[in-house]
């Protein structure tokens, strides 16, 4: 069971950081980063089949490939920047962590322009 | 799932606390300093490998 082995590995790393905390904080931050790492590399391999079937699906629906790719960049640029803006967050810059969310909110706008684009073309194309 | 990277950071953590106690009990403030930033130095060397890894995982999976 991969849940219980995650669970473990997040029990074990709060109190290795708990621990860590009162002599030194930096380190106790830096666990918390590597554990958030660790969890989020092996949850996201498992991703990988589910990946396959979503492409299988785009491709008998005849969606463009454009609109697929995407619509994948915008997922990985969302779960990048919430990964950033936690550990952020988690540091106590609140600031920082806001900037990084808006970064990734800009650049998810950049990479939807051309389907926005799209949607126009054919606004125009029905309205005579 | 490497989980000896957590192990090994905080080793690293118990291990510099004690030596900057020590450090500061005979009184050599500067050398506690240091050794703190060794410390921080070689975790943070970890944490980017980890985070290149990351990123890299991420650039396959998602083919950006």
């Amino acid at each position: 069971m991969d849940i219980m082995k995650i669970v473990m590995v997040g029990i074990i790393a709060a109190l290795l950081a708990v621990v860590l905390k009162e002599e030194k904080p930096e380190m106790a931050f830096a666990i918390s980063i590597v554990t958030g790492l660790v969890i989020f590399v092996f949850v996201i391999t498992k991703l990988n089949s589910v990946m396959m079937v979503l492409k299988h699906f785009a491709a008998k629906a005849n969606i463009d490939v454009l609109y697929f790719s995407t619509i994948l960049k915008v997922i990985a640029i969302a779960y990048i920047t919430e990964f950033g803006a936690q550990i952020c967050r988690d540091a106590g810059e609140g600031a920082i962590a806001s900037k990084v969310e808006f970064a990734g909110k800009v650049l998810i706008m950049v990479i939807a322009i051309p389907i926005l684009a799209a949607l126009m073309d054919i606004m125009i194309k029905i309205i005579p | 799932m490497d989980v000896d990277l957590i192990f090994k950071i905080a080793a690293i953590g118990i291990v510099i606390a004690v030596l900057n106690r020590v450090l500061n009990q005979s009184g050599r403030e500067e050398m506690a300093m240091m050794t703190t930033l060794a410390g921080v130095v070689v975790v943070l060397m970890m944490v980017i490998s980890l985070i290149s890894n990351l990123f890299n995982s991420v650039r396959t999976m998602f083919h950006l």
